[in-house]
């Protein structure tokens, strides 16, 4: 039982909750999270008397929905005796019909994805809200994943909840025209969620697993529901398993990060490579070439273990296309080492100074990379720059490396 | 940051001037490798490449096809670059592969704000 009830906290609290947010509305929000908090104490007391009951699963929704009953039935007494005057308030039946059929359940998650990604608000408070009510994660490991304390977190979902509050939004799936455009923060979420445990540098292995399965699982959802099976869906699907292919070799035994030419192959997950070309096949429909389908691209060429001048060439051309729909400082990067790869070392040291991205760590260990071979003294200077802007200990590891001893 | 569009002009007209598939593709990296380099210092603000098809009106209400007037060269594409001045923005068009063609050329302008920002 010590495993069981928190297991089934992770899968079961955010279908409880999405399903009561639904039929409450989003104003009720804190009410539908109790009672799922609630039905989880209940369950920890009475299991560990009376034992875990044949149907775990269903003893929940069981246990929550009587909860939510009570919970309106409070509210019908309010409603009818003490605030006669409000008109406006659909009628309340009693709560006979909170449904917690697979299909509700699916419905509602789908809803709350898309009411908790509203552009109201920060993208940094959809990551949290998303781990906390879609993904069923404690106050302590989402602060853990973000780096800081579960005061601010709590704060921070808080204030999330109030502006969506404030914002009337409601849990409800788009119209058909408006799926498209409110895919966008969606995926850009579940994008974030996924690099927040892809790239964090995290002590706690697990933790970071879990944020990118979890995004995975959204990501999964869409992709399984019509209305949102979107090319664009797939293209994320197929670069998040690309990428998770890659989670046993990417830190060696001692946490240690290892780059993609140094990993051993054997232990990337080949089940998941194919998922991704699945996945990346499903997207090549339609017109529309959005950045996950640049990225996954990249990402599946990285699969291909041969430096051969084919791989390099479409990595670069992906590059120079992802680029002009999306710059960030990492695909700009990224982009002059593909450089380097076609057209050699010198001109992509002109190629390089022309970003202007001076105090990044990683810029500063690009121009070492090529300057190696070529001006080993530049090469060191730029290796020591980088060695003094890099914030982790894991990435100077790596750095101290590349450095020529002595 | 000003914007600055980048027309390119190519001889569209003379058959022996037209690249054979293969140079196309070549010639098509080489673009490619262009606007990614403009676009790696987040320069790069928008584009099209412009299909031969076209007409042109003129006095009179003249119609002639294509995209052509008397001269050889004709607007193939362009591509709207950011820059601080117009020397930075002329720096980066300097580098647009088209210029490889003898009597290619590019034009550099200022895209006027009409609502100037502030």
């Amino acid at each position: 039982m010590n495993d069981l009830i928190p297991h089934l906290f992770r899968t079961e609290y955010r279908k409880i909750v999405s399903v009561l947010c639904r039929r409450f509305g989003f104003q009720e929000i804190e009410v539908a999270e109790d009672i799922a908090s609630d039905t989880f104490l209940t369950a920890s007391q009475s299991w560990g008397i009376e034992g875990v009951p044949p149907n775990p699963v269903g003893w929940l929704y069981q246990v929550a929905k009587n909860k939510a009953k009570n919970h309106l039935r409070r509210n019908t007494i309010w409603q009818e005796k003490i605030a006669p005057d409000i008109q406006d308030h659909a009628p309340f039946s009693g709560g006979a019909d909170i449904d917690l059929s697979a299909q509700n359940i699916m419905d509602s998650q789908l809803q709350m994805m898309f009411a908790i990604c509203h552009p109201a608000i920060s993208a940094e408070s959809q990551i949290a809200l998303s781990l906390r009510i879609l993904c069923g994660f404690g106050i302590d490991e989402i602060a853990d994943a973000f780096h800081t304390s579960k005061d601010t977190i709590n704060k921070r979902l808080l204030r999330a909840k109030e502006k969506l509050r404030e914002a009337g939004i409601g849990i409800e799936m788009p119209e058909a025209a408006q799926v498209e455009v409110r895919l966008e923060p969606v995926l850009a979420t579940i994008y974030l969620l996924f690099n927040e445990g892809y790239y964090s540098m995290s002590k706690n292995k697990a933790l970071r697993r879990d944020l990118c399965l979890e995004a995975m699982r959204l990501c999964t959802m869409l992709v399984e529901n019509p209305q949102t099976n979107e090319p664009q869906v797939n293209a994320l699907l197929s670069l998040m398993c690309f990428h998770a292919s890659r989670f046993d070799a990417r830190l060696d035994d001692h946490g240690e990060l290892v780059v993609i030419e140094a990993q051993n192959t054997d232990l990337w997950n080949t089940d998941l490579i194919s998922k991704g070309g699945y996945f990346l096949r499903n997207s090549a429909r339609g017109q529309a070439l959005s950045r996950y389908h640049l990225e996954a691209a990249i990402a599946y060429w990285h699969t291909v273990q041969e430096d051969t001048a084919d791989k390099w060439e479409n990595i670069l051309q992906c590059y120079n296309q992802l680029l002009q729909l999306h710059y960030t400082p990492t695909a700009a990067l990224n982009r002059t080492y593909a450089f380097s790869k076609v057209h050699g070392k010198p001109s992509a040291i002109r190629e390089a100074e022309k970003l202007d991205l001076k105090n990044n760590h990683f810029y500063e260990l690009l121009l070492g990379e090529l300057y190696t071979g070529i001006d080993t003294p530049k090469a060191q200077a730029h290796f020591h720059n980088a060695l003094a802007l890099a914030k982790s200990e894991v990435e100077k590891q790596a750095i101290r490396k590349k450095m020529v001893p002595g | 940051m000003e914007e600055y569009i980048v027309f390119m002009r190519l001889d569209l007209l003379t058959k022996d001037a037209q690249p054979s598939p293969e140079q196309m593709q070549v010639y098509m990296k080489q673009y490619q490798d262009w606007v990614g380099g403009i676009a790696a210092q987040n320069k790069f603000a928008g584009g099209k490449g412009l299909a031969t098809e076209g007409r042109v009106v003129t006095f009179n209400d003249v119609v002639t096809d294509g995209p052509f007037v008397e001269i050889k060269e004709s607007i193939a594409g362009f591509i709207i670059i950011k820059a601080a001045s117009l020397d930075e923005a002329t720096e980066l068009a300097r580098g647009c592969p088209i210029l490889k063609g003898e009597g290619n050329s590019v034009e550099v302008r200022k895209i006027s704000a009409v609502h100037p920002v502030g």
